[in-house]
């Protein structure tokens, strides 16, 4: 991750100001930075989106393919994962140097999404055992400033609502094979609905939500927490060197449940509003 | 605990009512600047065709025969006598690398900087081992700038009680074009915290020191807790020198402490739209203010 230095005495400036409830930014523990949010900016893929969170910038691009679902697991359809962490975010992710960040964050990625509980997986099955939708999902980094975590997750829930994966019918032709056959009409599809992900921080004896690369510097531990729409916990991670007391590890959960239970809808919103203005919408894209 | 989404806008270009006369010349990278064979080209220009073309964006300078081109979005390029802030990179035997947002790290030697006590007196051996007491890896300093070494690596002095370490605070990381060159580059704000416009683009912002600090020479930090209403001055002139660079306007004390002023209408009803003030677009109202005050000041 890049990584900024920080000097002793702006970590104790840092470390009060958390536990005052004033961050250097004005804000509040558990608010978000400034977000922006538009889909559909990538032509060539089934669904698109580009999300901006504070100085960090998170592309992703959807495509949905037909294939062989998985052998231990044949009546539900699975996601594809690729991270690229772009050298325009910081030169340390020149070459390969961005190659251990996009596995973990990919490793992350599989982890919460491929979870029945975190989206409806039966959903994408066609025919158990034969044939299920596989959505390769590519994210793209384009810039670096603190909670990659949760800009990803917001861009990948806004770019599933931005593909729409159309109906399949299952006909058997003369010869006994099946034939797939998908609807013609544009409006007969689904949506896949996925949950959020939640960075929580711990810096001194409080924890802080969409940390910035400073107050990066001055935590010890974090942990990521995938949240639904409903308010239920799909999976649990913690990163970091430090350790974490189980008490907090309660308190941070509960924490991390409200404010991803509060960013739903939101951003479901925000979707359903863009998509209102069709054709009237100004594309902002990448030269805005 | 809120979240502010919006879907992204398009950033108008502004355009002031500027008159011909104040028009700067403005060029490209591959903009013709002239075709006379007479001119002697400086830094910034190529020759192409026997045209003098333009490498770098920016406005053109021409001084007698010699035509240059000073870059708008540049690395600092020091000066003797410009005071930067800086962060300390390395230490090395009898200096410190500082990273000052130039091509090459500048060098604080430690025959540059002040003793504590204040004792004039030649570096031993002794000195050199407890380098690392007084700055570490990671530190801020204030520092001016002594001479530039032949490679264009700048040389930084301490030797002064208003130089030094710094203590707690916030670092704004900004563009060098947008710092004015003033007479004094610390000021006390009248809205009650202390801000020092380094050369180098990187703005330090602190709480106003009580009288009996004044004396240390920096080699004392408080960590005491800064008290609530300094930090929301504090976090308040941080997304005002943000929004201010946002919209390229020219920073000096005045415009800062204008866009300080204008921004206390947006009070803490949510603080959250503090931020989303300054990155949206008060720029107009604040260019025009700075460029009335300038016009004042000619």
């Amino acid at each position: 991750m890049a990584t900024v230095q920080v000097s002793e005495a702006e970590k104790v400036y840092i470390l009060h100001g958390i536990r005052d409830d004033l961050r250097v930014d004005g804000r509040g523990c558990e608010d978000y930075r400034h977000m922006e949010v538009e889909t559909d900016v990538v032509s060539n893929t089934d669904g698109s989106a580009k999300v901006t969170l504070g100085h960090t910038a998170v592309l992703v691009g959807i495509k949905a393919e037909i294939g062989k679902p998985r052998p231990l697991i044949p009546n539900e359809g699975y996601l594809e994962f690729f991270v690229d962490c772009s050298a325009n975010a910081t030169p340390e992710f020149e070459g390969r140097g961005g190659e251990e960040l996009g596995t973990e964050l990919s490793n992350i990625l599989y982890k919460v999404f491929n979870n029945e509980h975190s989206l409806d997986l039966r959903s994408l099955c066609i025919s158990p055992g034969e044939h299920c939708w596989v959505l390769y999902v590519d994210v793209l980094l384009l810039q670096c400033d603190g909670n990659l975590y949760d800009a990803i997750s917001i861009a990948i829930k806004a770019a599933l609502f931005n593909t729409k994966i159309p109906r399949v019918h299952i006909s058997s032709d003369d010869e006994g094979g099946k034939e797939i056959e998908l609807s013609d009409d544009p409006y007969d599809c689904m949506r896949v609905n996925v949950s959020c992900i939640v960075t929580l921080c711990k810096i001194g004896h409080r924890h802080v939500v969409d940390a910035t690369l400073q107050e990066k510097a001055c935590s010890v531990a974090s942990l990521i927490i995938s949240v639904t729409h409903k308010g239920v916990i799909t999976c649990t991670r913690k990163v970091g060197r430090g350790s974490l007391d189980p008490e907090s590890i309660c308190e941070m959960t509960e924490a991390g449940r409200r404010v991803g239970k509060a960013l739903h809808s939101p951003l479901i919103k925000l979707l359903q509003q863009e998509e209102s203005l069709g054709k009237k919408r100004q594309k902002v894209g990448f030269l805005g | 605990m809120a979240v502010d989404m919006r879907l992204p806008t398009v950033i108008k270009a502004m355009s002031l009512s500027v008159s011909a006369a104040d028009r700067k010349d403005m060029v490209v990278p591959g903009d013709v600047i002239t075709s006379d064979t007479g001119f002697m080209r400086g830094h910034g220009t190529y020759v192409d065709e026997d045209k003098l073309t333009a490498s770098v964006a920016g406005e053109v300078q021409r001084v007698d025969k010699l035509i240059c081109v000073r870059p708008l979005k540049t690395r600092f390029n020091g000066e003797v006598g410009d005071v930067v802030v800086g962060r300390i990179t390395e230490v090395q035997q009898k200096r410190w690398k500082v990273e000052t947002n130039s091509r090459l790290d500048s060098v604080l030697l430690l025959s540059s900087v002040n003793l504590p006590g204040g004792e004039l007196r030649r570096r031993s051996a002794e000195d050199e081992l407890t380098m690392r007491e007084y700055l570490q890896e990671g530190d801020l300093i204030s520092a001016e700038v002594q001479s530039v070494f032949s490679d264009g690596a700048l040389s930084l002095h301490t030797r002064s009680l208003k130089y030094g370490k710094l203590g707690q605070g916030v670092l704004v990381q900004l563009s060098p074009s947008l710092i004015k060159r003033q007479k004094t580059h610390f000021h006390n704000l009248p809205c009650g915290a202390s801000i020092i416009l380094g050369n180098n683009g990187f703005v330090w912002l602190y709480p106003t020191p009580g009288q009996q600090e004044e004396e240390a020479g920096g080699f004392y930090t408080s960590l005491e807790p800064v008290s609530l209403s300094d930090r929301e001055v504090i976090s308040r002139l941080r997304n005002c020198l943000l929004a201010l660079a946002a919209h390229k306007v020219l920073l000096y004390d005045t415009s800062v402490l204008y866009c300080y002023e204008s921004s206390l209408q947006h009070q803490n009803q949510n603080r959250l739209h503090w931020p989303t003030w300054c990155l949206q677009g008060n720029g107009l109202v604040l260019h025009a203010r700075s460029v009335q005050t300038l016009k004042v000041n000619r």
